[in-house]
């Protein structure tokens, strides 16, 4: 998936190469195209990220709570490996749409574990982290326990979220085994499958 | 004292607007031999910074969602600058009890740059509504006399496609279209069950290299803007050739204003804002061409008023405005767990569908008139943010199970969308709006919008049949709505309605499908049209309308194709007429 990869390289400059020479058409140089994509890698490793809209505590548990979300595996690694945290504060900095319900959420989990174990969440247990989380992670429950509609809604906003963040990156793209944004000089079709 | 007299430039044409049909009569006009300027209400398109062509989301902060994630869902920081659904200091109004959504473009190429690159051929029934089911009016042309002009711009600007003598879908000039993805493969299986005529799609992209432009690379991204210009855009195939004449003169940040006319009672000059001194200016030309879009082009002569037409120019008929339609459109996903066995594989593709249904019922007895094709997408797409949400949803919980019922998830569904044929009706049109003005002072549209009993059949019939495609190859319809927060404050999503229309359902909001046309028709009676069989103004002869404004009706057939091939006609008549002296 790197984009200087030998395959792009030697398509974009055949393509480039069929284009005659004294053509008006506005077609981009292969070194131009090369230019502009540096510039965005360039932007994008501007050293670690300083959370924008979380204080230190909340984004500590902003990154567990992803990578429980999305957790690293035998495959691949997980949400935190993957940006989520990053992507979850950049946008929540900028909407405050976003910002309600996560904030909220953070601050209910850890006013729940200190009711009950006298601890944040992040000083409990695997077992009562386990417990406060299971609560928040289904419908039902807040279908038995209408105090839990808003957790349990919240918990399902950070969730997609975590996904979102989780399956753009570079390793959730390659957990998920899309292996296009190349170049090809003609398209395969489908493999074959049974049912298909 | 020396009288001098300033020596004012007098262009041959003024083409407005540089999307489809300016575009194309832009390059046929100078390469005719004529001086032409061109007024662009946005600025040049620059390739090199404007096109994301294969960037990946982690390459970018906001994985394309833009600042605030405000541009989720059908806009993308990845999305070629194309337009916009709302445009700063330039509203438009719905009136009481009506919706309509506007997309607008504001750059060279306009909505050419991020269009799906459809390119059908309207039918030879398609010219003859009136003469084949009694309702609403003939175009004054026949296929027969288009199609020349659909046989140049597919031969120039290229288009893939197959022979299949479709009732109704003429074939065209075509290069080979590429083989099926996996996902097309499956539903072409449910429709040969269905007797539903499924064939190779008919795009505007190069499955092979032609006239100067190289061939595609199957990285799906059309929509992004293609680097090697391999899909058509205006701005990469019609603008360049005709600057190249010399004889070409782009005037860009030039929001028109008004036509204004000589003491001839001829158009002579258009007036502008030049946005960037907020300063009024005018050009001259022996000729207009009026090519804003549809809605631009009704408010800009609505707008050109005159002791001589008090209504607007091109409007003693009054039909200015009026006959507004866009397409029927509906959509349905479905879930297919076959297409869970698929291996890991390139299935991007071109930037667009490899195959779609025409209509399959054309000729026979249906519960409404006219008819649509469907569309479709999905598969093993490029990931991006908001894919994952219904699997999340549905599934719950979290850690490694979620983490595989995702992937498990991902690349199963299609989305199947219908484009169908709306008929004009009374309550559906555009006019200015009495008391609201952009932030130039030019007066806006005001919108009405009714869909007609006959519009909401053919939806309910799409929704019918994309259900039993899905249920026919084995998948499930997806019947997902995101969870809306506890009380009654609507949360994350508010945001997003305001930017742009819901789809989905059982039939599209007006003007969300992006057809909006008809508001300038065309017609041999100067009582009953604005502009004649060559898109000439009756009232005024040097002025014509060279983008969907004349169409007389809105087949199921998406309209760019058309466009360019009228407006290439239109371009040849003036080409002529000026020969003749005419003009």
């Amino acid at each position: 998936m790197r984009i200087d990869d030998p395959s792009r390289r030697a398509v974009l400059k055949s393509l480039s190469m069929s284009v005659a020479v004294g053509s008006v058409l506005r077609v981009i140089p292969l070194q131009a195209a090369e230019h502009a994509h540096h510039m965005i890698e360039t932007e994008k490793a501007a050293g670690p990220y300083t959370p924008k809209f979380f204080d230190a505590h909340a984004y500590k548990l902003l990154q567990a709570l992803c990578d429980v979300i999305i957790p690293p595996d035998a495959d691949s690694g997980g949400a935190v490996e993957g940006g989520a945290p990053e992507f979850i504060d950049l946008l929540a900095s900028e909407n405050s749409d976003y910002q309600k319900p996560l904030k909220e959420f953070l601050t209910w989990i850890d006013a729940a574990c200190t009711r009950k174990y006298g601890n944040a969440w992040l000083e409990c247990d695997k077992s009562q982290q386990t417990e406060v989380l299971n609560l928040v992670a289904y419908r039902k429950n807040a279908e038995q326990d209408a105090s839990l509609a808003w957790p349990v809604y919240n918990f399902g906003f950070l969730r997609n979220f975590v996904a979102d963040g989780f399956f753009t990156s570079k390793i959730g793209i390659s957990y998920l085994g899309y292996k296009g944004n190349t170049y090809l000089a003609e398209f395969q079709g489908c493999p074959p499958v049974p049912g298909v | 004292m020396l009288q001098v007299s300033p020596r004012r430039k007098v262009y041959d044409v003024c083409i407005i607007g540089s999307g489809a049909g300016g575009g194309t009569a832009a390059k046929v006009l100078t390469e005719g031999g004529l001086s032409a300027v061109m007024l662009e209400a946005g600025p040049r398109l620059n390739p090199v910074k404007d096109f994301k062509e294969h960037v990946w989301p982690f390459q970018l902060p906001h994985r394309g969602v833009g600042e605030g994630g405000r541009l989720r869902g059908f806009l993308s920081e990845f999305m070629a600058p194309n337009g916009y659904w709302e445009v700063p200091g330039e509203p438009y109004t719905t009136a009481p009890g009506s919706s309509f959504a506007w997309f607008r473009s504001r750059i060279e190429g306009g909505r050419t740059n991020h269009w799906g690159r459809i390119a059908l051929r309207f039918g030879p029934a398609d010219f003859k509504p009136h003469s084949t089911d009694g309702v609403g009016d003939d175009w004054p042309i026949t296929y027969e006399e288009l199609a020349p002009y659909y046989d140049k711009v597919e031969s120039y600007i290229g288009v893939f496609g197959s022979k299949e003598n479709v009732p109704n879908a003429p074939d065209g000039v075509f290069l080979p279209p590429p083989k099926p993805r996996c996902t097309e493969t499956l539903v072409k299986k449910a429709c040969d069950r269905l007797n539903i005529t499924c064939i190779p799609s008919r795009l505007a992209i190069l499955t092979k290299s032609l006239n100067d432009r190289g061939a595609c690379h199957y990285c799906g991204q059309c929509g992004r803007g293609c680097m090697s210009a391999s899909n058509f855009s205006s701005s990469q195939v019609m603008i360049p050739p005709a600057a190249s004449t010399g004889r070409f003169t782009m005037i860009t940040g030039a929001m028109a204003r008004e036509i204004v006319l000589g003491s001839d009672g001829k158009a002579e000059a258009v007036s502008y804002i030049d946005k960037a001194t907020n300063s009024e200016q005018r050009v001259y030309a022996r000729a207009v061409i009026v090519a804003a879009s549809s809605c631009e082009s009704a408010r800009l002569l609505l707008n050109s008023k005159s002791s001589t037409f008090s209504a607007g120019l091109a409007n003693s008929s009054g039909v200015v405005g009026r006959y507004l339609t866009d397409s029927v459109g509906s959509r349905l996903v479905g879930q297919f767990p076959q297409l869970e066995k698929v291996p890991p594989h390139n299935h991007d593709g071109v930037g667009g569908m490899h195959m779609y249904m025409p209509w399959w019922l054309f000729g026979k007895k249906n519960d409404f008139l006219r008819g649509y094709h469907i569309e479709m997408g999905g598969g093993r797409d490029m990931p991006g943010v908001g894919q994952f949400t219904r699997v999340c949803e549905e599934h719950e919980g979290y850690g490694v199970r979620l983490k595989q019922a995702c992937r498990r998830d991902y690349g199963t569904h299609i989305g199947f969308s219908g484009r169908g044929e709306m008929i004009p009706n009374e309550d559906s049109f555009c006019e200015i709006d009495p008391s609201v003005k952009d932030q130039w002072g030019i007066p806006v549209l005001r919108f009405h919008w009714k869909w007609g009993e006959n519009d909401l059949k053919m939806s309910d019939h799409m929704q019918a049949t994309f259900r039993s495609i899905i249920e026919t190859a084995g998948g499930t319809v997806v019947n997902f709505q995101p969870r809306t927060p506890p009380a009654a404050s609507s949360g994350a999503t508010a945001e997003q309605g305001r930017q742009q229309p819901q789809s989905g359902g059982r039939i599209s909001t007006g003007g969300e499908i992006i057809h909006e046309l008809g508001t300038v028709r065309m017609g041999d009676n100067p009582k009953k049209s604005a502009v004649n069989r060559w898109c000439q103004a009756h009232d005024v002869k040097n002025v014509f309308v060279a983008d969907a404004a004349p169409f007389v009706s809105n087949p199921d057939k998406n309209p760019t194709l058309t466009i360019m091939a009228l407006s290439w006609r239109t371009s040849e008549y003036l080409l002529d007429q000026v020969k003749k002296g005419g003009i």
